[in-house]
């Protein structure tokens, strides 16, 4: 095979060698100014975040040992020989997970109506006065930079301690997050129906629910869906702060070395938000299959 | 309005050919009762659970009435921002470069070690399901636990401190970033592995040749996209004491310190701000590069 290609003469193969040469020193040279820019970064981070590899070598037995102690039991015994040893707790616990998605759920459903109210008055195409525009999307950008748990623990001061902060702070962070993408599918959408019905005379408000939320509907209707399970994780760290769910059981469970019960929690967390990704996920293909049918 | 369009030349028109559209159009004028019914049902299910979870939760008109008394009553006490003393300010500055090292820290180490693990699980790589299956369901049950678990964890091994916030966002973005990886792989255009394997190339210059510098720029930009959101989440693993703004946080809240609160919460922001534009940037200079086949 090699021996079909006959080979070039010199003095014509060596202009190409050397222009390629060239090609890649210059491509080199740069991949090298921006590895040396990346390790100054990182070193400069790793000052600055006391990375200690020493002290982390010098434990990284730990991280074994710790999950070989949350996985026994206090008899001695490993955890999975007797489950109802282990998820002793499983009412209280499942209480307090129905708790979390009830957070979650609620959460989304405020943030997410607020959201929709807001991303129409957010979008370019729908409204031409920038100034009302910019000032809805400042608050969007506001809700969803500040993080949902600094919101919690403002609330938790204002409204008591239990879920309502946390649904309060969920709602929050959602509005910001499903605004923004729902004013970038609104200003996605195609125009012809919104003159349509415009051409008709028909209000703002009119041209809105009739032009354009038949388009964008399921397009909203997914993203909450991924929202939602965006803040199942969320709701279970609410209890950290006091905000409600079941991240106070945890964190008492973590602070207080109750080993077995930190597994079985963590355990019924992963399980839970799996199931969630999965039903959300078969929602949102059927939610695609439905629109693609149309 | 309606009263409008509809005494209009456009509505007489409209209403003289009722009939004819009716025809034309039947499922507009008169939709299927079955699935009026179903979206109604689904809708009053929706909206039952809601009103259940209100209850459940706690929710009624006087707690949210003299909650939002009190939220009236501090947020004036937040303005003007005021860190009170130059030391505070440094200090806050300081725990702010931690903050972002932890960000920039834990998204480079998960990348790190997401990389090798999505070759695992992506389907055009690893043919055989006895090492992608578990792949992937370490990916998902890594990355079903929030950062914050995972802080809390860390600091049992390795002690307080930024080190274990740092360990923290790395393991919990490990699954993430792998998930989104070996999607990427698998997206990636089979015709350059078939190429290097008509050269003679072997299964590891497949995946260097064939689909790294296709998937390359594509992984860049979600790795920009997670440091992004890191930032965002290192500022709160504070609160359980991995290191960061987040202490300075939740402490001036716990004691009322409003004015230094919005101060706090000020700088977050503008430092948000500021990263989000410097990867904005930075993703659109690697993804305007980057081949088209590789960027959708």
């Amino acid at each position: 095979m090699a021996q079909s290609l006959p080979r070039l003469s010199e003095n014509r193969l060596s202009p190409l060698m050397d222009g390629y040469a060239r090609a890649l020193a210059a491509r080199r040279a740069r991949s090298l100014a921006y590895s040396a820019i990346f390790f100054v970064v990182t070193a400069l981070a790793v000052l600055a975040a006391e990375v200690d590899l020493t002290k982390f070598f010098a434990n990284i037995g730990n991280i074994g040992s710790y999950f070989d102690r949350i996985l026994t039991l206090e008899n001695g015994q490993r955890v999975w020989t007797d489950p109802a040893e282990w998820f002793w707790g499983w009412k209280p616990w499942g209480r307090l997970l129905l708790d979390t998605l009830l957070i979650a759920y609620v959460g989304t459903i405020i943030g997410a109506v607020a959201g929709f109210l807001l991303c129409f008055v957010a979008s370019a195409n729908l409204v031409a006065n920038p100034w009302i525009r910019s000032s809805v999307r400042r608050l969007l950008e506001f809700s969803r930079t500040v993080p949902e748990l600094v919101f919690a623990l403002i609330f938790v001061i204002a409204f008591g301690l239990g879920p309502v902060p946390g649904v309060l702070a969920l709602a929050i962070h959602t509005m910001g997050a499903l605004g923004k993408q729902f004013y970038e599918v609104v200003e996605n959408i195609d125009m012809k129906p919104v003159e349509g019905v415009s051409s008709t005379g028909a209000s703002w408000a009119m041209t809105v629910r009739f032009a354009v939320v038949p388009q964008v509907l399921s397009g909203f209707l997914s993203y909450a869906l991924v929202r939602f399970e965006v803040n199942v994780r969320g709701a279970a760290v609410m209890g950290f702060v006091g905000a409600g769910g079941i991240g106070q059981d945890l964190l008492e469970a973590i602070r207080k070395f109750y080993y077995s019960d930190v597994s079985a929690l963590l355990v019924m967390i992963i399980a839970t938000v799996v199931i969630i990704d999965l039903i959300s996920e078969r929602l949102r293909h059927r939610l695609l299959s439905m629109e693609s049918a149309r | 309005m309606t009263a409008r369009v509809a005494e209009g030349p456009l509505g007489r028109q409209a209403r003289q050919r009722r009939a004819e559209l009716e025809g034309r159009y039947p499922e507009i004028f008169s939709p299927p009762l079955l699935s009026r019914a179903i979206v109604l049902a689904l809708l009053g299910a929706a909206l039952a659970l809601f009103l259940f979870g209100f209850w459940q939760l706690g929710f009624s008109f006087g707690r949210m009435w003299r909650g939002l008394g009190r939220l009236g009553d501090f947020i004036p006490l937040m303005f003007p921002p005021n860190p009170e003393t130059w030391a505070r300010t440094e200090m806050y500055l300081w725990s702010l470069a931690e903050t972002m090292a932890i960000a920039f820290l834990g998204t480079v180490g998960a990348a790190i070690l997401a990389f090798p693990l999505s070759l695992f699980a992506a389907k055009t790589v690893v043919r055989s399901w006895v090492l992608r299956w578990p792949t992937r369901r370490l990916f998902n049950s890594v990355s079903g636990v929030d950062t914050l678990i995972w802080a809390l964890i860390w600091i049992n091994v390795v002690g307080l401190g930024p080190f274990a916030g740092v360990l923290a966002v790395m393991t919990s973005d490990i699954g993430a970033l792998g998930r989104l990886f070996s999607e990427a792989l698998e997206a990636a255009d089979r015709k350059a592995v078939d190429g290097v394997t008509s050269t003679g190339g072997g299964p590891v210059s497949r995946v260097r040749f064939g689909i790294i510098p296709q998937v390359l720029p594509v992984m860049a930009s979600q790795v920009l996209y997670f440091f992004e959101s890191n930032t965002r989440s290192a500022t709160i693993i504070g609160i359980v004491g991995a290191g960061g703004i987040g202490a300075h946080l939740s402490e001036q809240i716990r004691i009322l310190e409003w004015q230094q609160v919005s101060f706090l919460v000020i700088l977050i922001l503008v430092t948000v701000a500021a990263i989000d534009w410097v990867s904005g940037k930075l993703r659109f200079a690697i993804m305007g590069r980057a081949p088209a086949g590789a960027a959708a």
